[in-house]
């Protein structure tokens, strides 16, 4: 079982690296907060994983939890900075 | 089975960091410091830090990101793309010898978990052994940052509320 959650892990890193092209490359500011968004959503359920492989699933799940609602207000503030510099 | 998936971590740091410095534009700069926070954090949370995994994704992906964006919502700069110096060739060498030297001087630390290390030695035992009886806390943790080491976490407390409220006052909106 512990092969299978670390393949899990390899499989959402490659998948990250997709969306961290798109960071990276992107040639809108708007592919980059989409990119850097998915990066997060990734991101959750990676700590959710790696909560799985050491048994301790309690702890990371709060962790986790703690990431997903920095993510709104991460969020937040990005589209809230677009909106103002689009009227600027 | 601990090394397998560090290096992947390290590598998705690597690229990140690397973007940060290289990208022409400040607004992507500060997205890319805010997810090499977030692996920063997964990094933490692999090496079974998980508090400090969780002040690294609170601090660094979420606070520093809407900080550095405020930042630039405060400045207004209408353009904010960079203009980047050349690579200076002596940096490119000289910082890779030094990193070469960090490594070399790492390879004689202890061992991660050691239990004769002397970080492990000096005081650690004393705590883990009293603090049950000191404090009544079966946090161990609480424990040395609320009672033994009650006037760092005060002081700690002074800086981080003087460093908000800085932020506060130069953040607030003007009333005109």
């Amino acid at each position: 079982m512990k092969t299978f959650f670390l393949f899990v892990l390899i499989a959402l890193v490659i998948l990250i690296l997709v969306y961290l092209y798109r960071v990276l490359r992107g040639p809108t500011l708007f592919d980059r907060v989409l990119g850097l968004n998915g990066i997060s959503t990734k991101a959750i359920i990676l700590m959710v994983v790696i909560g799985t492989v050491y048994e301790r699933v309690d702890m990371f799940v709060d962790i986790a939890t703690g990431y997903a609602l920095l993510n709104v207000v991460g969020a937040l503030a990005i589209a809230k900075f677009l909106e103002q510099r689009g009227r600027a | 089975m601990t090394f397998s998936f560090e290096i992947p971590l390290l590598l998705l740091l690597i690229i990140t960091a690397a973007g940060a410095t290289l990208v022409k534009d400040l607004v992507s700069a500060v997205f890319l410091l805010g997810s090499y926070s977030f692996f920063l954090a997964l990094a933490w949370a692999w090496l079974g830090a998980v508090d400090v995994a969780f002040v690294e994704a609170v601090v660094g992906a979420g606070l520093a990101t809407v900080l550095f964006l405020l930042t630039l919502f405060g400045t207004a700069p209408r353009d904010a793309r960079i203009d980047r110096e050349p690579f200076s060739w002596p940096a490119l060498i000289g910082l890779p010898l030094l990193g070469v030297l960090l490594l070399y001087a790492a390879s004689d630390l202890p061992e991660f978990g050691d239990p004769v290390s002397p970080a492990s030695q000096h005081v650690s035992p004393f705590y883990l052994e009293n603090s049950l009886r000191d404090m009544r806390t079966p946090n161990v943790v609480t424990s040395v940052l609320m009672d033994y080491r009650a006037f760092d976490t005060l002081i700690e407390t002074v800086v981080i509320f003087t460093s908000g409220m800085a932020c506060a006052l130069l953040l607030r909106r003007r009333r005109t």
